[in-house]
């Protein structure tokens, strides 16, 4: 059912089946270590480049995640799935022997939202009974895309995070009363552009985003943030959250204790020398499949409303002087039972 | 929104914090002289062994981005920059560091369109500009000649 003006509230909430988190070493020697299924301590995944890394990361994650959840691949109809390199190269790559119908998502580091949004938009209309949404990324690849080669010498400002090398899949069922978690809503953001042009400071760029999407779901949904138990944004980083916390106390909206970002979570920023946090489609993404997901199973939270935020920008538009438009989209997730 | 965007920008910028000043220029300088150092030694030493100044500079240059390139491919030489900052960024083992960070990184893409169109991403302004102020100052100099100023 369409609320609101950005939101849909799913009368027969799709189910999260199944789920399963591939990280790097440096994701593995940070706080959730021990929740992720597997921690890869080959950079390279058995690869002999960065790409077709982060191709075998998504690969093993996605076998995982149908694996642990009993599931016939060809059961699956669709699969909603992305990465932050150019012409998503890692998903291409990464699915072809999958071979599962795919809907290949860019939304930066976002994706992960966008592809729960839309995975279960399908599920939940009938059009699929089961459906795969997965999103990765890699240090070294988006190091490479977007910032330096990884030899260079530099000194990356506070304000930076840390591309988490990790992936995240979740397999969508239709309604049924047991399962990981159900997704009862979703709110799909929109562009929101504050003329931010550092892109060491991505915080600032997308925290404006996550804002106006949590408070689009608070208004469609008629709620406010006593509705859930945790709000959890994807890589705002520390001055990200600082900034949405103080935007939310502007409109009377108190997020101190609420709120959490899984850029924060995944690093120790004193000892693993991160800066401002994680960040990456796999940030959120191996968040949700480790750390999130099963709070929500075991009832610690019954109800997060979980917001992967991101920055959309290229390095030509970077170049060409343009601002860093940031896009937040937020998924009801609540216990089930 | 125009006036938002500005009310927004000045606040970003209160908010983000910064690395700190004086730690980094001290570090900066410690590091930036310990390379000078290393390298006057180097000239020093050379020269000892009855070799001009000229010849023993040619020679530290070539020792100093000999060893830049090797820290560079054992993956020592950011880490000396993370701490150094300018200081390791500015000698010549700098430079190297930005022309061979690029080709090991875009070797995977082959020695035509990899390291071939990619080794000078970093350090190609360097180059570019470099020579273009030389040759703006170069004409400086011989139309200040030819005036009998210089």
């Amino acid at each position: 059912m369409q609320v609101g003006k950005a939101s849909v509230k799913f009368e027969e909430p799709p189910i999260i089946e199944s789920m399963a988190s591939v990280v790097g070493k440096k994701e593995g020697e940070g706080p959730l270590g021990k929740l992720f299924d597997v921690v890869e301590q080959d950079d390279m995944f058995g690869a002999d480049t960065w790409e077709k890394a982060e191709s075998a990361l998504q690969k093993q994650t996605a076998d995982l995640a149908i694996e642990k959840g009993d599931i016939r691949k060809k059961d699956i109809r669709y699969l909603f799935a992305g990465d932050l390199l150019g012409q998503l190269i890692a998903t291409s790559f990464g699915t072809v022997d999958l071979e599962i119908p795919l809907f290949g998502l860019f939304g930066a580091c976002s994706t992960m939202g966008e592809a729960l949004n839309l995975g279960a938009m399908t599920v939940a209309a009938g059009y699929a009974d089961k459906v795969l949404a997965m999103a990765s990324s890699h240090f070294a690849t988006a190091e490479k895309q977007f910032r330096f080669p990884l030899g260079y010498g530099n000194q990356r400002p506070l304000s930076a995070t840390w591309t988490v090398t990790g992936c995240g899949c979740v397999v969508l069922s239709k309604h049924r009363n047991d399962g990981i978690a159900a997704i009862t809503g979703i709110t799909t953001g929109r562009m929101v552009d504050m003329g931010i042009k550092d892109s060491m400071n991505m915080g600032a760029a997308m925290a404006p985003a996550a804002f106006h999407t949590i408070e689009q779901n608070f208004e469609d949904f008629h709620v406010d943030e006593s509705y859930y138990d945790k709000i959890i944004t994807g890589d705002l980083g520390e001055v990200g959250r600082s900034i949405l916390l103080d935007f939310m106390k502007n409109k009377g909206h108190n997020l101190e204790s609420v709120h959490t970002d899984c850029g924060l979570e995944i690093y120790n920023s004193q000892t693993q020398d991160t800066h401002a946090g994680g960040s990456g489609c796999g940030c959120s993404a191996s968040t949700l499949c480790s750390y999130i997901l099963p709070k929500v199973k075991d009832g610690t939270w019954k109800r997060v409303l979980f917001v992967p935020t991101g920055s959309l920008l290229s390095t030509i538009s970077f170049n060409e002087g343009e601002s860093i438009p940031g896009i937040a989209h937020a998924v009801v997730i609540e216990h089930i039972g | 929104m125009e006036v938002n965007k500005k009310a927004y920008e000045a606040y970003v910028k209160e908010m983000t914090p910064v690395h700190k000043k004086w730690p980094n220029l001290v570090k900066a300088f410690l590091v930036g002289g310990i390379i000078c150092t290393i390298g006057q030694i180097s000239t020093n030493l050379i020269m000892n062994l009855g070799v001009e100044k000229e010849t023993a500079s040619a020679w530290t240059t070539l020792i100093l981005i000999a060893a830049s390139v090797i820290l560079t491919g054992l993956n020592l030489y950011s880490k000396i920059v993370k701490f150094g900052g300018a200081g390791g960024l500015v000698p010549i083992t700098g430079f190297a560091n930005s022309v061979v960070a690029p080709a090991v990184e875009f070797k995977a893409e082959g020695q035509v369109f990899g390291i071939g169109c990619k080794i000078f991403t970093i350090a190609g302004p360097v180059i570019l500009y470099g020579i273009l102020s030389s040759w703006i100052l170069g004409v400086i100099a011989y139309v200040l000649k030819a005036f009998g100023i210089l």
